[in-house]
C-alpha cells in the first residue's frame, strides 16, 4: 500500500526541485545556528550560497560520527532545547554515546516516514503490530511505535526481552506484523518451538527487520521458519532512526530511501570522491527536513549502491541495494577484507548448520588468526568423531574457498553463543591496538 | 538384539562432564557403561544407561546436544584372546567397526564389548552365525 501517494510517486524532476529547495534551507539553518558547521564550511571554503545545483553538494565537507562525539551532547543541535521534544542516543559501545534531538515537527516527519515504511512492507490499518524493538534511548522501539499509530494499526509495545511472554502475546493477541532485529526473530522461532508452539501457525504475515546486517540466506530462513514475508528496513539514529529506507513488498529488491527528506550519495570510502552512478561504495546521507539535528553529508559507513531503475511498486524514490556490510564491521584479516555476513552465508548453506556463530580474531606471532565458533545441534551432531571432524573441515574449506582466509573452526555446545535480544555480537576482536 | 546408546556433545571446558553425571544422577539414571572420545576442542560421551529416554530428556532440558544410536553388545570370555576371537570373526565376515569399548561383568567370568557398526544387522548376523552371544539392552542393564 502506498501511504502517501503524492510524495512517494513524485516525478524525478519534482523530487530534485524539492530537494534543492530544502537542501538550501537546511544549509542556511545549520550555518546560522551550529558553530561546528560554520567552522567546518569555512575550512572547506564554502558557504550556503555556494549551492546552486544538487551537484554542488559534493563541495561540502562530510560529518562523521566522531564529530557527534566531539560535540557531545547537544553541540550539533540546530534548535534550542525548548523546541526539542525528544532525545535519543546510540548505545555507545565505544566512548560516549551519540545524542540526537527531535523537534515536534521531526517527530511528525518520523512517524510519517515510518507509516510509509509500514505501508511499503504491506502493513495497514487493522494489522496488529508486535513491536519488539527496544523502547528507550534506542530509536527502534519508539520510532516504529509512532509510525504504527500513524498508520492506524494496533500496536503492541512489547519492547525487547521476556521471550516467553512475547510468544504468549503473539499467539493470544493475534499479532500480524512483527518488528524486531532479524536475529531476534530467529530466536523467537527457536524459543517458540521449545515451548511446543509452532510459530508458523500463528497469524504473523510480515516481519520488518533491521538494526543489524543480515544476508539473503537469513531472509530465506526467517521466511521459512516463521512463514512470513521478511522485509528489510534501514535507519540510523544519526539520520532519523528506523524508516530512512525500506524494501517494498512487491519487489523485495533494494530499499527505497525517502528522497523528499534525505539525499543519498555513494562515495569511495578511501578518497571521499562521489562514485559514478550505480557503483558500490559508502553511503552518505544529508537530511533536508530535520530541524533538531540536521546532518550534512553524514558518513554512514554502510556499503551499498544506488538503484535508480524504476520499481514495480510505482514508487519513484531511488533504492539502496541491500547492505553488503558496514565498513565498520569489515575485518581485515591478514590483509583480506572479511564481512561477518560472508561467513554467515557459508554456514547457512551447509545442511543442518544454524547461523549461530561468533568470530574471534586474534594475533599469534604477528599473524592474524580467525576462529569461527559454530554451535552444534541435533542435526549436525554425531556419535562418531570423524563425522564431526568432517563437518569442521567442510566449514573451514568453504570459508577458505570463498574468502581465501584460513580459519580454525571450534564446534561449541548449543546456546553457548550469546543470543541477541538486541544486536548480535558477532565479532570479538582481541588483536592488540 | 541391539542396545540403545546415548551420545552427548561436550565442549572442552571444566565442569561439563560433572554436570552430565550430576543431572543424570539427580534424575535417578544409572550408568551401565561409558566411553569418552576426545579431540582438542570437544568430546563425545557415549553412555549406556538403564533409562535411556529419561536420560535423553533430562540432558536435553539442560541444553546438551544428545543423540540416540544403536550399538551391539557381545559377551566374550574374560581371558587372553577373548577379544581377538571376536575381531577375527568380524574381520572374516567383512564387518567394519566404527568404535568399541568394553566392561567386565560383576561375576568376573565374562566381558562385554560394545560395538558401533555402520551395518549393525549384518554384524549381528555374522556374530550369531559364529555362535557368539549378542546381548539385549535389558540384559546389559541388569548386569
Amino acid at each position: 500500500m502506498i501511504w502517501n501517494d503524492e510524495f512517494e510517486t513524485l516525478p524525478r524532476e519534482a523530487i530534485e526541485a524539492l530537494q534543492l529547495k530544502r537542501l538550501k534551507r537546511t544549509l542556511e539553518r545549520v550555518y546560522a545556528t551550529v558553530p561546528f558547521y560554520r567552522e567546518n564550511f569555512r575550512q572547506a571554503g564554502v558557504t550556503p550560497e555556494a549551492l546552486k545545483s544538487l551537484d554542488d553538494l559534493r563541495r561540502f565537507p562530510f560529518t562523521l560520527k566522531q564529530d557527534m562525539r566531539d560535540n557531545y551532547p547537544y553541540g550539533l543541535f540546530a534548535a534550542p532545547l525548548d523546541q526539542i521534544v525528544r532525545i535519543h542516543a546510540s548505545s555507545g559501545t565505544t566512548g560516549k554515546p551519540t545524542v540526537v534531538g527531535y523537534t515536534r515537527r521531526d517527530i511528525e516527519t518520523w512517524a510519517e516516514l515510518m507509516a510509509r515504511s509500514f505501508g511499503a512492507a504491506g502493513a495497514h490499518r487493522g494489522d496488529v503490530i508486535h513491536n519488539a524493538y527496544g523502547y528507550g534511548l534506542f530509536t527502534g522501539g519508539l520510532g516504529a511505535h509512532y509510525g504504527a499509530e500513524k498508520l492506524g494499526a494496533s500496536v503492541i509495545p512489547m519492547s525487547g526481552g521476556n521471550t516467553k511472554k512475547q510468544i504468549m502475546i503473539m499467539q493470544d493477541f493475534g499479532s500480524t506484523v512483527l518488528t524486531c532485529t532479524p536475529s531476534y526473530s530467529l530466536y523467537l522461532a527457536e524459543a517458540a518451538a521449545e515451548e511446543g508452539f509452532d510459530i508458523r501457525q500463528c497469524k504473523l504475515r510480515v516481519g520488518i527487520f533491521g538494526a543489524e546486517p543480515w544476508s539473503e540466506e537469513i531472509r530465506r530462513e526467517i521466511e521459512e521458519k516463521l512463514n512470513i514475508k521478511a522485509i528489510d528496513i534501514y535507519g540510523l539514529s544519526e539520520i532519523l532512526g528506523p524508516g530512512v529506507g525500506i524494501e517494498c513488498v512487491e519487489a523485495q529488491n533494494g530499499l527505497h530511501i525517502w528522497e523528499d527528506h534525505f539525499i543519498p550519495e555513494i562515495i569511495d570510502p578511501d578518497t571521499g570522491e562521489v562514485m559514478p552512478p550505480g557503483e558500490l561504495g559508502e553511503l552518505v546521507i544529508t537530511t533536508i527536513t530535520k530541524e533538531g539535528i540536521p546532518m550534512i553529508r553524514y558518513r554512514t559507513r554502510d556499503i551499498t549502491r544506488l538503484i535508480s531503475e524504476p520499481c514495480v511498486c510505482g514508487r519513484t524514490h531511488v533504492r539502496l541495494e541491500r547492505m553488503s556490510g558496514r565498513s565498520d564491521d569489515m575485518l581485515i584479516i591478514r590483509g583480506v577484507n572479511v564481512f561477518p555476513s560472508q561467513i554467515e552465508s557459508v554456514l547457512v548453506k551447509i545442511e543442518g548448520v544454524e547461523p549461530h556463530y561468533q568470530l574471534i580474531v586474534g594475533r599469534e606471532d604477528n599473524l592474524d588468526t580467525l576462529e569461527v565458533l559454530v554451535e552444534v545441534n541435533e542435526k549436525t551432531f554425531s556419535d562418531e568423531v570423524k563425522v564431526m571432524q568432517e563437518l569442521s573441515t567442510r566449514i573451514r574449506k568453504e570459508i577458505k574457498d570463498l574468502l581465501g582466509v584460513t580459519c580454525k573452526i571450534r564446534l561449541v555446545e548449543p546456546k553457548s553463543i550469546a543470543r541477541s535480544e538486541g544486536k548480535a555480537q558477532r565479532v570479538i576482536d582481541q588483536r592488540p591496538r | 538384539m541391539k542396545v540403545e546408546q546415548i551420545s552427548i556433545f561436550i565442549e572442552n571446558k571444566s565442569g561439563r562432564l560433572a554436570e552430565v553425571s550430576q543431572k543424570l544422577g539427580q534424575a535417578g539414571v544409572n550408568i551401565r557403561a561409558l566411553s569418552l572420545a576426545d579431540t582438542s576442542d570437544f568430546g563425545i560421551l557415549r553412555l549406556i544407561v538403564d533409562k535411556t529416554d529419561l536420560a535423553k530428556k533430562t540432558l536435553k532440558e539442560n541444553n546438551f546436544t544428545v543423540s540416540k544410536t544403536e550399538v551391539v553388545a557381545v559377551e566374550v570370555p574374560d581371558r587372553p584372546l577373548g577379544l581377538h576371537s571376536i575381531l577375527e570373526i568380524l574381520d572374516g565376515g567383512g564387518v567394519n567397526v566404527e568404535y568399541m569399548y568394553a566392561f567386565v561383568e560383576r561375576c568376573g567370568e565374562n566381558a562385554v564389548i560394545i560395538f558401533r557398526f555402520d551395518d549393525p544387522e549384518g554384524a549381528i548376523r555374522v556374530l550369531v552365525e559364529n555362535g557368539l552371544t549378542v546381548l539385549t539392552g535389558e540384559r546389559v542393564c541388569r548386569m
